[in-house]
């Protein structure tokens, strides 16, 4: 499913992002180290990776929860480290909008649904008089398939998948461009995660967003996004198209991460081969000459020069044995 | 595998005594457990699958908990009416449970060590040298690294992983004769939760241990379970073997929740989901309680619960589709395939038979 992409027109750009906590000191902490990719404006770019990889970190540093360590974020062209000031900052959030993991830790148990969704309107004075902010939530509450009944309860009384809807209401109440979904759905039950999926990817239809989609379940990222970048240890080991990355895994990594996916029929299970990952891919002697190289149009991997050509051949022999299978 | 039960559960119902009324967590739920063979129990949150096994071990809260009816058979003992130092005998020791969180279920002030060391202790009365030297043999079954000097580690200092590894080698120290693990690797990565089902199903295949397998995660199931149970709002409505619960299921929630699971296959353009949420069990709804969201629901399910009809001697299904008198229904695209591959994998296996029974020869 990958969605023609009509012009490329780069969202976000990151250009060697680091992010290292007590820098400096014994405990220093490299959690991103030197990453790099680009989102296209109305894509869904998945990102994947298991816990401790970066990925959250990634996520929580382009929406400026926090300043980084190096490189350079640019959204609209925009460098975000360069956005100070309180007009500034407002206008920023604005266009980007974040979902979080916990449906129930990421709502205020105080306050009511109304004033969670409209709390986003007030603060960028998005409407004239009450009125128009009530409508103005209703309408939001039945765009994530919510009645309005519920404006006037509070977030306990609600199910997780609705606490969910309702966290996805807030993010679109100020109209964003771009949403970051961090593990958006891990929290949700299996019927559930599948209503939540098919609202983001009606939403994104709707109102011509572009989502960066972090999780660690690579079944569901796969199903939402266009392109999925995987990362381990703070880098980003291979950036491919959704259905590339899956007929064509090259990274080591990228390969045991999909090999250890339990799929839900008992046959395959029990003539699965699983691949283990030996993190002595990362170790290289010469490392200027290691970065993310493009193996073929739009698929990246973070190999050593020398390795380019085998990564061309495997990827060649792979689709070949895809299309076989197909 | 053979086919002595180690466990019956009969008729087990059990409420919650709340301020808003009682809640009627379990409904009636019938199952057994074969000698050596893995159960699953697939459902969501709040169908009645961890209460269930809970009960078994009888860990629910005595203060608010009821146990309307029901028997729990195990070594012709009923385990709900012995008395608790009887249970006391039998919990960690003939029936083992690994919890959920590894980070929650270690005692943290304990070496790890010792915890692993402490029910051999208690129930088999070993020394606390010899059960410190079967706890670091336990460890490295595990496959925990260099046992001898981390079995003085704490639970702090240990991975996610390995913390669970020490879970699993606490329960395995009696070799008890059942297993339940309750959703072992749902707070644990992809890779790691890889090596920790191996790491079962091997132990299970070295000890003929018996195991109840929770969990939410249908591709987990798939590659543990030899038998599936089905909950939904405190009752079992579906259950079989794996086989006849992936590629064959007759209940409508079964189909909507394999629909629903995304594939690995590419081009895959949309997502079946059940609507709405499951029922209130303050007050379950009357009739078949999927009925609200079941797309296939007929008139009957709004005013008669269905009983458990018989599809084969191991697959049951709690659905009015499957009554003589029933329409013919369509299942989502996704259960038709599985239906085929099912057509197609049983055709194979009859051949196998048909080729074994040959008279030699009878293909050239």
């Amino acid at each position: 499913m990958v969605a023609e992409v009509k012009e490329k027109k780069p969202i976000v750009e990151i250009t060697g992002f680091k992010q290292y906590f007590n820098e400096g000191k014994k405990t220093e902490v490299r959690a991103v180290n030197d990453v790099s990719f680009t989102i296209y404006e109305g894509e869904t770019f998945g990102l994947v990776g298991e816990s401790g990889s970066g990925k959250s970190t990634t996520g929580r540093a382009l929406i400026k929860l926090g300043d980084f360590t190096d490189g350079q974020i640019l959204y609209k062209g925009q460098d975000i480290a360069k956005i100070h000031g309180r007009k500034k900052l407002l206008d920023f959030r604005k266009s980007m909008q974040m979902i979080f993991q916990d449906p129930y830790a990421s709502l205020n148990p105080r306050i009511t649904v109304k004033d969670i969704v409209g709390g986003a309107l007030k603060v960028h004075g998005l409407y004239k008089n009450n009125k128009e902010r009530t409508e103005r939530v209703y309408e939001l509450l039945e765009a994530v398939g919510l009645s309005k009944e519920f404006a006037n309860r509070y977030p306990k009384e609600f199910s997780g998948g609705q606490c969910q809807r309702v966290g996805i209401a807030r993010a679109l109440a100020v109209e964003p461009d771009f949403i970051i979904a961090d593990e958006a759905i891990s929290a949700l039950d299996v019927s559930i995660q599948a209503q939540v999926v098919n609202l983001l990817k009606e939403l994104k239809e709707e109102n011509n967003l572009t989502y960066l989609f972090i999780a660690h379940d690579l079944s569901m990222v796969k199903y939402i996004s266009d392109r999925i970048g995987v990362m381990n240890s703070g880098r980003m080991l291979e950036v491919a198209h959704a259905d590339e990355l899956y007929l064509a895994p090259l990274h080591p990594y990228t390969e045991s991460l999909l090999s250890a996916i339990p799929t839900p029929d008992p046959e395959n299970e029990r003539n699965r081969v699983r691949t283990e990952y030996d993190p002595k891919y990362h170790q290289y002697e010469d490392m200027h000459k290691v970065s993310l190289h493009e193996i073929a149009p739009d698929h990246y991997i973070y190999c050593h020069e020398n390795e380019i050509e085998v990564y061309r051949k495997k990827r060649e022999r792979l689709l070949r044995e895809g299309q076989k299978y197909a | 595998m053979d086919n002595t039960n180690v466990l019956e559960v009969k008729d087990l119902a059990i409420s919650f005594k709340t301020f808003e009324g009682k809640v009627q967590a379990v409904r009636g739920v019938n199952f057994e457990l074969k000698k050596g063979e893995t159960l699953a129990i697939v459902g969501e949150s709040g169908s009645g699958k961890s209460v269930s096994t809970k009960a078994v071990n009888r860990l629910l809260p005595e203060k608010n908990s009821i146990i309307e009816s029901g028997q729990i058979l195990f070594e012709d003992k009923d385990l709900l009416t012995i008395s608790d130092k009887e249970m006391q005998k039998i919990r960690g020791n003939d029936i083992a449970m690994i919890f959920q969180d590894p980070m929650t279920s270690l005692n943290p002030t304990m070496q790890v060590g010792r915890q692993i060391a402490e029910p051999m202790m208690k129930h088999q009365g070993l020394t606390k040298e010899e059960s410190t030297q079967k706890a670091i043999e336990l460890m490295k079954l595990v496959g925990i690294k260099n046992p001898q000097q981390t079995h003085k580690h704490y639970p702090h200092q240990f991975s996610g992983g390995m913390r669970q590894r020490g879970m699993i080698a606490i329960s395995l120290a009696c070799e008890p004769k059942i297993l339940i693990a309750d959703e072992p690797t749902t707070a644990l990565d992809v890779t790691i939760q890889a090596q920790i089902l191996n790491l079962m199903n091997d132990l299970k295949k070295d000890l003929d241990t018996s195991i109840i397998f929770i969990t939410h995660d249908l591709g987990v199931v798939a590659q543990m379970a030899d038998r599936v149970a089905v909950m939904y709002a405190g009752q079992i409505v579906e259950i079989g073997t794996a086989d006849e619960i992936f590629y064959n299921p007759m209940h409508p929630y079964t189909w909507g929740l394999l629909a629903s699971m995304p594939t690995l296959d590419i081009h895959q353009t949309d997502l079946y989901n059940i609507p709405g949420s499951p029922p209130n069990l303050l007050h379950p709804p009357e009739g078949d309680a999927f009925a609200p969201r079941n797309e296939f629901a007929l008139a009957i399910d709004f005013e008669k619960e269905p009983e458990m009809f018989k599809v084969t001697d191991t697959h049951y299904a709690k659905t009015w589709l499957l009554h003589p008198e029933a329409p013919s229904v369509t299942p989502p695209a996704e259960v038709v395939r599985r239906k085929q591959k099912y057509e197609r994998l049983y055709a194979e296996k009859k051949n196998e038979r048909h080729v074994g029974g040959e008279v030699v020869g009878s293909r050239g």
